[in-house]
């Protein structure tokens, strides 16, 4: 009982705080202070103030309204990269755990090709093939992503395929498209969610680790891994320019993965018995 | 009188391992012949794993045979397609062991029950909903039931759910697999009546799949005894479970404690 209350926290938690984000990305435009690209040149590195609350940064603009239009950029990338990953992934893992034979063998195989190459060395290529920014490395993200997604995909459906009701569904004259769209991909959808969000956060670092290598995000774009990269130089003398983007991060990371866990506890059928 | 079903010199097996230009196979179904005539039932009786299931899920079309072939109504069921297959469909129905898995968790029991009327078309759709009750009612539940989930219902609605499902297009044949041995005894004995009441009403014949001794002998016309894929004995059941002419037969009985007492024709159903 108490763990099904915390459970919900979790996942009440995750959503105020993504909710919270999503409205401060939206509205970025209208909340900020200041032009995230305007440049003062009077106040670079000016400390935290009452007129700069988070600060200036090495080219004296507002970090606040940095760290607000890079959650804008952040969030899209990260959001969008996974919704794209779990759109093919869904399709694909459905056919091969459901049909099985040469057609599990034939998109097995190639996920396996795209699981092979490292996550960050794959997004390093595709980028180095494509040009780097935002749209390439929403690409680079949901590719990584969608080997993943898609065995995990398969691997319920396997589980689905394998019960009663499908059998039964198909002896009662369902074709195999409506025994997919009606009984087993809703079924076997759970476990996607899950993953789907847990692989937000991790999307969402990958993003800022790409725009921290100046492969994602290009400036002046504002973008919480560029942000990071401006502010390393500077870590001692103005640490305030790499902190705000840094905990920006942190909080975003974290509401995705509680989210992602509480989802996780929902769908564990041993979280559901006790 | 003509079969309806005949299954002739039915094999199944599997690859279980070894190099691909050695594999080694295990004979699921090993060369079985055997046939249910119009409105009886055969009871088909073996222990775990001896191939009863895989040869339900044959019959039904649900999985491929490696040999021989299944003749229903006089014409062979390998390579159905289009409107001949949905017909087959449509005459030979299953019922499966597990009333849990056998309706979707997120379907109301009474889509679950009309999803055969929408499938095969029969009615319009203004009148499904009216079969549905009807079915509700053929065996015997309350059709206010319909709206709620399987994790509502207890295993024997789930099974008369099951069962009002597979009745939903009128088959000629129903493979049971195992109907009742998840359930309560008490549970089991309703469920069995109902099957056979319903059979008697209908007409339909049944491959009665199940390793329980007492309720083959309380359900069935005929009996087979399958072990290890193959097929050791066939006969009436009155005949089988008098006089056993194969030693895993007597052995089955032997394991059956109301059998050895004497009472062939006492049921489990106290």
């Amino acid at each position: 009982m108490s763990r099904l209350r915390s459970t919900n926290a979790m996942i009440l938690a995750g959503l105020a705080v993504l909710a919270l984000l999503g409205v401060i990305a939206v509205a970025a435009p209208w909340i900020a202070p200041y032009d995230p690209e305007a440049l003062d040149v009077m106040g670079v590195m000016g400390p935290p103030s009452l007129a700069h609350p988070f600060g200036l940064d090495v080219l004296g603009r507002d970090v606040l309204s940095r760290v607000l239009y890079s959650l804008r950029v952040s969030l899209l990338v990260s959001i969008s990269a996974v919704a794209v990953a779990t759109l093919l992934a869904v399709p694909l893992g459905l056919l091969a755990g459901y049909f099985g034979r040469w057609v599990d063998t034939a998109i097995s195989r190639a996920l396996d090709m795209m699981l092979v190459l490292p996550a960050m060395l794959m997004a390093i290529t595709l980028i180095a093939i494509l040009g780097p920014g935002s749209a390439v490395a929403t690409l680079a993200i949901a590719m990584i992503y969608l080997p993943i997604l898609a065995r995990v995909m398969r691997t319920s459906t396997l589980v689905v395929t394998g019960l009663d009701y499908v059998a039964g569904s198909r002896a009662r004259g369902a074709s195999h498209l409506r025994v997919l769209v009606s009984h087993v991909a809703p079924n076997a959808l759970g476990p996607v969610v899950v993953q789907a969000s847990v692989l937000s956060a991790f999307a969402l670092q990958l993003e800022a680790g790409l725009s921290f290598l100046g492969l994602g995000t290009q400036p002046p774009t504002p973008s919480l891994g560029g942000m990071l990269a401006d502010g390393r130089d500077v870590l001692i003398q103005a640490p305030w320019v790499e902190i705000f983007p840094g905990l920006a991060i942190v909080i975003a990371v974290l509401a995705f993965t509680l989210l992602g866990e509480g989802l996780r506890r929902v769908f564990d059928p041993r979280g559901v018995a006790e | 009188m003509a079969d309806l079903l005949r299954v002739e010199n039915l094999c199944k097996s599997y690859p279980a391992g070894g190099p691909p230009w050695d594999r080694r196979r295990v004979m699921a179904l090993d060369g079985i012949s055997l046939s249910v005539q119009r409105g009886k039932t055969l009871g088909l009786v073996g222990e775990s794993g001896s191939g009863k299931s895989t040869l339900g899920r044959c019959v039904l079309g649900l999985t491929e045979a490696s040999g021989g072939q299944v003749i229903f109504d006089g014409t062979p069921v390998q390579g159905l397609t289009g409107r001949a297959l949905s017909d087959f469909r449509r005459r030979v129905q299953p019922v499966f062991q597990d009333p849990f898995g056998s309706l979707d968790p997120r379907w109301p029991v009474g889509r679950s029950v009309r999803e055969a009327l929408d499938c095969f078309r029969i009615g319009t759709a203004a009148t499904r909903d009216g079969q549905v009750l009807d079915l509700f009612n053929r065996v015997g539940l309350d059709p206010a039931l319909a709206c709620r989930f399987p994790s509502a219902l207890s295993g024997g609605q789930r099974q008369r759910v099951a069962i009002a499902a597979a009745l939903a297009s009128e088959p000629e044949l129903i493979i049971a697999d195992e109907p009742v041995s998840a359930l309560d005894m008490s549970v089991q004995a309703q469920i069995l009546n109902l099957f056979m009441d319903l059979q008697a009403d209908l007409g339909v014949a049944s491959l009665f799949i199940t390793h329980d001794l007492g309720v083959v002998n309380h359900v069935s016309d005929d009996i087979a005894v399958l072990s290890r894929g193959k097929l050791v004995e066939l006969g009436q059941t009155d005949q089988v479970m008098r006089h056993p002419s194969h030693a895993y037969t007597r052995s089955l009985l032997a394991a059956n404690p109301t059998l050895v007492k004497g009472e062939p024709h006492a049921h489990r159903t106290d």
